[in-house]
């Protein structure tokens, strides 16, 4: 059975495609067949994460209207065996598509793939709701920050709405340091107020911007980088894996730290 | 906030982590509720008009908020309590 994922976080900038771009690299990695579909119509980005922009020949719009077969559009990554891309058009808007349709291509593609994997644009309104039509799960990307925890909690009850029921929680970009001193809140603070469960949790790492600078997403590298480690182990509780979090807080512990903590921490 | 600053002023505003959670509680429930401005006055109003029927309410330090926990929503209304009408 296919699973369908869509990738989704109601605001921008929140690391959704490079999520998605790492997410399906490292399932694929795992030994499953993915394809992932770029459903951000207009601002399409999947293709240069994934270092395949180059080889975009046609788009989910060419074959919706009929000027190529669905195989024909696929842009299949020569790194990675068992991983295609479906890109978006760049040339027309969000409006340029129907649920209908995108529900149609994503059930033209699930028989030959073990994941559909779907970025969603930012925002809630009509790309958003084409891109979650078709998924039965969601990976719902957030920062430790009021706007995108909001936008998430925002989301959660539109997928809910919508019976994308199995919703799972994907923590980006968090700073270790800022914890310990009280000023982020904490990947536990999130789950408290979102009450959804959690899947991966991303430290913030320069080297993320580096790796989509090449286009080869991080969980490539031969040696993983603590991101691309935080990456792959997310796509291993995907497929079931029972993986323990990657503890993030432990380089915090110093002795200076303590000294601090045992200064800052309101008392009981 | 540095730590020095917090050895020495530890009345300090608290920190903004926990600020920001507290902050997104309030408006993540509001959010859910779905319930606008209007409808909440509305609704502490006529709350406080049934319970001004048995007890004369503090109407200075009255609080009314919508809040979030564990994916619940829940009203909670503060009303202090003067003294008990005969």
């Amino acid at each position: 059975m296919t699973r369908i994922i869509v990738i989704t976080s109601g605001k921008g900038g929140v690391g959704k495609t490079t999520a998605t771009a790492n997410i399906g690299s490292a399932l694929a990695r795992l030994g499953n067949k993915v394809a992932l579909v770029d459903a951000d119509f207009g601002l399409r980005n999947l293709d240069l994460l994934l270092g395949l922009e180059n080889r975009v020949v046609y788009t989910a719009i060419d074959v919706i209207n009929g000027d190529c077969r669905l195989e024909q559009a696929l842009v299949k990554d020569k790194r990675r065996n068992g991983l295609v891309l479906l890109p978006a058009a760049q040339s027309r808007g969000k409006e340029a598509i129907t649920r209908e349709q995108m529900k149609d291509i994503v059930t033209r593609l699930a028989p030959n793939y073990d994941y559909v994997v779907i970025d969603c644009p930012a925002g809630i309104e009509m790309g958003f709701q084409n891109a979650i039509a078709p998924a039965t799960e969601a990976l719902i990307v957030t920062t430790p920050e009021v706007a995108a925890v909001r936008d998430a909690d925002r989301v959660i009850g539109l997928l809910e709405a919508n019976s994308v029921s199995n919703i799972k929680l994907v923590v980006n970009r968090v700073k270790p340091d800022m914890i310990q001193a009280n000023d982020m809140m904490s990947v536990e603070d999130i789950l408290e107020i979102l009450a959804i469960p959690l899947i991966g949790i991303i430290p913030d790492d320069e080297r993320v911007i580096v790796s989509s600078n090449r286009g080869e997403p991080l969980v490539l590298d031969e040696k993983l980088s603590t991101p691309g480690l935080t990456f792959n182990n997310l796509a291993r509780r995907i497929t079931g894996d029972e993986v323990r979090f990657v503890d993030l807080m432990a380089n915090q512990d110093t002795l200076l730290n303590r000294i601090r903590r045992w200064f800052t921490e309101p008392s009981q | 906030m540095g730590l020095l600053e917090r050895i020495f002023n530890p009345n300090a505003s608290q920190p903004s982590g926990q600020e920001a959670k507290q902050r997104l509680k309030l408006i993540i429930a509001h959010d859910r509720s779905g319930l606008s401005e209007e409808t909440l006055e509305t609704m502490r109003q006529e709350i406080l008009q049934v319970v001004a029927r048995y007890v004369e309410v503090d109407l200075e330090s009255t609080e009314f908020n919508l809040e979030s926990e564990e994916g619940m929503t829940a009203l909670t209304a503060n009303l202090p309590i003067r003294r008990i009408k005969n």
